[in-house]
């Protein structure tokens, strides 16, 4: 049996933030559909994040932030993503955030924004359908 | 492909990252990445850290990482986390403990999941171990399972390899595989401030006292205690490591050890290939389903038959 | 309260009913569902009678408002002497900002203060610290000296407000300012009352802001509480708070349950370190998650109110009543909110006032319908503080005291949770205590997997919420979301800078260093850290002196 290629994602909860309900249950989820994941915990840097998926070969990174410091953050990753090299990872993101913000964070080159609510296999569908296999 | 090798040997951490994941997944050109790979492999010490879950293992890690990042070593780390045997998913939360190390450039964490595999590795954890020593890494640690099975594959990788104990856990000596014995270079006692713990260190001390002299080792495995999170003990774990680095390298064992894991793993290898290769032409020609037939129907017989296929492949002379 | 002729005919009745016109109407019509759960998955009957009911001891399990075990309540006259004290938490952007709102809710009302204070200030950074890039000014408040202390209470004079603070691990150094604050107002320290959360136990459990290792949290925890007796008596010294337990997915009676497990772990922890229970005890509140369905939620503050009662008097050997009593504060269930049609949050925030009008609490805040989705705005905390208002004057729900009680419903499920409760605390002693229980991931897990179940539950259909996965509508976005200043982080480090440059360095150096000794010992930290902060030592300085003594925590996570 040769081992076919699966998902692989970072979970990352951004900033100081420590509402991590969201972030553990759709660890749980993600590996329950079938994929690997990286949970980072905590307190994370954007520079740590973008680190563990450097290092991980992640092709999916997941930020999850209920303080309102998505608009800093979830481009910062993007961004860092991309110094690196790595502008083939889906950047996707949920928690508390405005509709409002929601535009521009896409221009920023997040994919998705998964507001509350959202139904998990929504998510798995939509990361399925948009990450890079290559 | 080539490309991803030579920049891999120039230091691309990327290149690395994505070379491993090829691997990971057994593609198509992981045998030809592997040979391009081994002639640079060789120069790393590899540690293994083995133990039952909620034992510490992953701060062990974390801690002898600090350590040996003073010393201006660089490391390589591979947790392994099970994979899911219904969903094939995994949930690898090593990584979490181990952000002292993150961070710094010279430490790279990889986390695997078993994809499958018993024995506290993935299939193949032991090639990770080699991409990351070809890239230069001076030390690569490898974090098995955990998840109290019999875990001795490790050591088949490993050049010292460490059982972590605790206290409290009902890890006791007894309750362990006779196989672990035979794996460990050396013993932790983490958590060392719950009760239990001295009786554990006596109780393993004894084990290994009474193994020593059945088998007559020439090296008997130190016991050390340690409270990882605490940075208790682990300064002297790293002196127990050290030691046994020297005792390999004076007694000559390391190259010993490492011949001997080199004939298993080409060994191995060369099972896969045969079998590969026979199975390929056997089942590529449409006859064997006609044999199954002539087997189901008693014409002929499978034991007979299967002398007869490796023959007519590998024809005597 | 039956007796046991009545309680026969009752069953028989029951059965026979249940039997016959029952069965032949679901024969019929089938019942909308199998099982019905309440939204913590207790199961709940068709009907109760008073055979549910049947061993209800009046006397010893329910007794009088004001007396022990304090089932119908704390007070004697409960809501017909003083409403509960209506008090929306509030803070966002600089000192400045939240002060004016501060005035404005104080003009509109409201009787208490409550400071949220934004993450670096949790967590111990000052807003010019790596970490607390973009956060500054976020979630709540930014302090870092003694001076946005003075901007924040600015014009509020000390003894005349209570104010909570929700500060958890730098609970000493927040206070230490209040306190040198109130000293600038020449209020005596015996007229200011308040209370810290001072919780770190919850912290490691599931919120998060934590910064030192279990041990160390706890003494200071101790520290602040012994300091307060002896000098502030009228200081709430500590808020062990179900209220983050719910929000991160626990069940109702696992709210009560790992809240009162904490709770015994201060209690044991001041008693280890000298303290008379009576002299503590009745300084002790708790703060409480309040969800939508309105009987469950009675049914557990008044299982929590009997069982601390309980805990206090026969574990620890209370004297004083008031050590026995369960005070505690509510906040509505920030999850129950939806980011769909907002506006329904509005409903479901007044049947979570209801129930905790019901349930006997001291002091409230409700949720703005927008918290979804922002930072709440004025005119959404509006609504919210008149949501209280009407359920208090306008509802008749504060007019007679523990009115539910008596209800075979509600007697049978505050029983059902008070022996969930007791199952839990059975176990998490017989694990050797709550850091232990913690530490092996015991607790986190069973919150995580109430949490996990219930998401289950919504994607499978099998509970109804409305808007999430039932009467769902296209619908414009929300307008006008309040907003932080992005330069916020600019503004404060900028201000931080000249804060530094003018203190007087000397006597900053040796108030740190003072410290950084007395901490060293078994000596109470909270002298030399409102000495400190006097100096203007700034919130992170205080913090880094003991971060270099005790380390940082990190926490095993359990997915």
């Amino acid at each position: 049996m040769t081992a076919k290629k699966r998902v692989k994602i970072i979970m990352a909860k951004p900033g100081l933030d420590g509402h991590d309900r969201g972030a553990k249950l759709l660890a749980r989820v993600f590996a329950e559909a079938g994929m690997e994941v990286v949970y980072t915990g905590l307190r994370q840097t954007p520079e740590m994040i973008v680190d563990a998926a450097l290092q991980e070969d992640a092709d999916v990174v997941g930020l999850s932030s209920l303080s309102g410091v998505h608009n800093y953050f979830f481009p910062r990753v993007v961004q860092l993503l991309k110094e690196k090299g790595l502008d083939d990872v889906l950047v996707v993101g949920g928690g508390i955030i405005p509709e409002e913000d929601v535009a521009e964070l896409k221009k920023a080159g997040v994919a998705a924004i998964f507001g509350p609510g959202t139904r998990t296999d929504d998510i798995i569908k939509f990361i399925e359908d948009n990450v890079s296999r290559s | 492909m080539d490309d991803l090798v030579a920049a891999v040997l120039q230091g691309s951490v990327k290149a690395m990252a994505r070379l491993i994941t090829l691997v990971e997944n057994e593609d198509a050109r992981a045998l030809q990445i592997m040979g391009a790979i081994y002639p640079h492999t060789g120069n790393a010490y590899v540690l293994g850290i083995t133990g039952s879950p909620g034992t510490g293992k992953s701060t062990l890690t974390d801690k002898i990482t600090s350590i040996l990042r003073e010393r201006e070593q660089t490391v390589g780390v591979i947790a392994v986390d099970p994979s899911s045997p219904f969903t094939g998913g995994a949930l690898l939360g090593d990584r979490i403990r181990m952000q002292r190390s993150s961070g710094d450039a010279e430490v790279f964490i990889r986390s695997m999941a078993t994809r499958g595999t018993l024995g506290g590795l993935a299939r193949t954890t032991n090639d990770v171990v080699k991409i990351m020593d070809a890239f230069g890494k001076n030390w690569v640690i490898v974090e098995t399972v955990g998840v109290g099975q019999d875990e001795v594959e490790i050591a088949k990788t490993a050049d010292t390899t460490i059982v972590v104990l605790a206290p409290g856990l009902g890890d006791t000596i007894q309750s362990m595989k006779a196989g672990v014995m035979e794996i460990a270079d050396l013993y932790v006692v983490n958590k060392a401030d719950r009760s239990g713990a001295d009786e554990l260190v006596n109780e393993v001390t004894f084990r290994v006292e009474q193994d020593a002299h059945i088998r007559k080792a020439v090296w008997k495995p130190p016991v050390v205690k340690t409270i990882a999170l605490e940075n208790q003990g682990t300064n002297s774990l790293m002196e127990a490591i050290e030691e046994h680095r020297s005792f390999l390298r004076q007694s000559g064992k390391l190259r010993k050890n490492r011949r001997e894991k080199t004939r298993q793993e080409t060994l191995a290898l060369l099972r896969e290939e045969i079998s590969r290769n026979v199975l390929e032409r056997v089942l590529g020609n449409g006859r064997f389903d006609a044999l199954i037939d002539d087997i189901v129907a008693h014409k002929k017989d499978p034991y007979t038959s299967v002398q007869e296929i490796v023959r007519t492949i590998f024809p005597e002379e | 309260m039956f007796d046991k002729e009545q309680l026969k005919s009752i069953k028989a009745k029951k059965e026979e009913w249940d039997c016959g016109p029952v069965e032949k109407v679901c024969a019929k019509f089938p019942e909308r569902r199998s099982v019905f759960t309440t939204i913590s998955g207790e199961e709940v009957d068709r009907l109760y009678t008073p055979a549910d009911v049947a061993d209800l001891d009046y006397e010893n399990k329910l007794g009088f408002p004001g007396e022990y075990p304090f089932t119908r309540g704390v007070q004697p006259t409960m809501y017909r002497g003083r409403l509960w004290t209506m008090r929306q938490y509030a803070g966002f952007g600089t000192a400045r900002e939240t002060n004016a709102r501060y005035r404005y809710l104080l003009k509109q009302g409201q009787t208490g203060l409550s400071v949220a204070f934004d993450l670096p200030t949790q967590s111990g950074y000052d807003s010019d610290h790596p970490l607390s890039m973009g956060e500054v000014g976020k979630v709540g408040v930014a302090i870092d000296s003694i001076d946005d202390m003075r901007v924040l209470f600015d014009q509020i004079p000390l003894d005349k407000v209570t104010t909570s603070m929700t500060i958890n691990a730098p609970a000493t150094v927040l206070l230490a300012m209040y306190l040198a604050l109130a000293e600038a107002q020449d209020v005596p320290y015996d007229k200011v009352g308040g209370t810290v959360q001072n919780d770190i136990l919850k912290e490691i459990i599931c919120r998060g802001q934590y910064i030192y290792p279990p041990l160390p949290s706890m003494r200071l925890t101790v520290d602040l509480i012994k300091y307060c007796y002896e000098y502030v008596p009228r200081w709430n010294t500590i808020s062990i708070s179900g209220y983050h337990i719910r929000e991160a997915g626990s069940t109702a009676a696992q709210e009560m349950a790992f809240t009162i497990a904490n709770g015994i772990s201060y209690v044991q922890a001041c008693m280890d370190a000298g303290m008379e229970i009576d002299s503590f005890g009745p300084r002790l509140s708790f703060f409480y998650n309040a969800f939508t369905n309105v009987l469950e939620e009675v049914a557990k503050f008044r299982a929590g109110r009997r069982y601390w009662a309980k805990i206090m008097k026969e574990r620890f050997g209370a004297k004083n009543p008031r050590s026995m009593m369960m005070r505690y504060h509510v906040q509505t269930g920030g999850v129950t909110l939806t980011a769909q049609q907002p506006l329904n949050n509005v409903v479901r925030v007044a049947l979570q006032t209801l129930a905790t009008a019901y349930g006997g609490a001291q002091s409230l805040h409700t949720n703005s319908f927008d918290e979804a989705l922002c930072l709440p705005t004025e005119e959404a905390v509006t609504v919210a503080l008149r949501t209280q208002q009407i359920v208090a004057e306008e509802s008749g729900a504060a007019d007679s005291i523990d009115p539910l009680a008596g209800s075979y419903y509600v007697e049978a499920m505050t029983d059902r949770i008070e022996e969930e409760i007791d199952e839990y605390i059975k176990k998490i002693d017989a694990m050797g205590g709550t850091l232990k229980a913690i530490e092996e991931g015991y607790i986190q897990r069973e919150i995580q997997d109430s949490a996990y179940r219930f998401q289950k539950e919504i994607e499978a259909n099998e509970r109804i919420y409305v808007g999430i996965n039932k009467y769902t509508m296209e619908e414009p976005p929300l307008k006008n979301l309040l907003k932080v200043d992005p330069k916020q982080q600019e503004i404060e480090t900028e201000k931080l800078k000249k804060f530094r440059a003018a203190r007087d360095q000397e006597v900053w150096k040796s108030a740190l260093d003072r410290l950084d000794e007395v901490s060293r010992t078994d000596e109470n930290v909270m002298p030399a850290v409102i000495e400190a902060v006097k100096a203007k030592a700034t919130v992170g300085e205080v913090c880094d002196v003991w971060r270099n003594i005790w380390g940082e925590y990190r926490p095993k996570e359990f997915v």
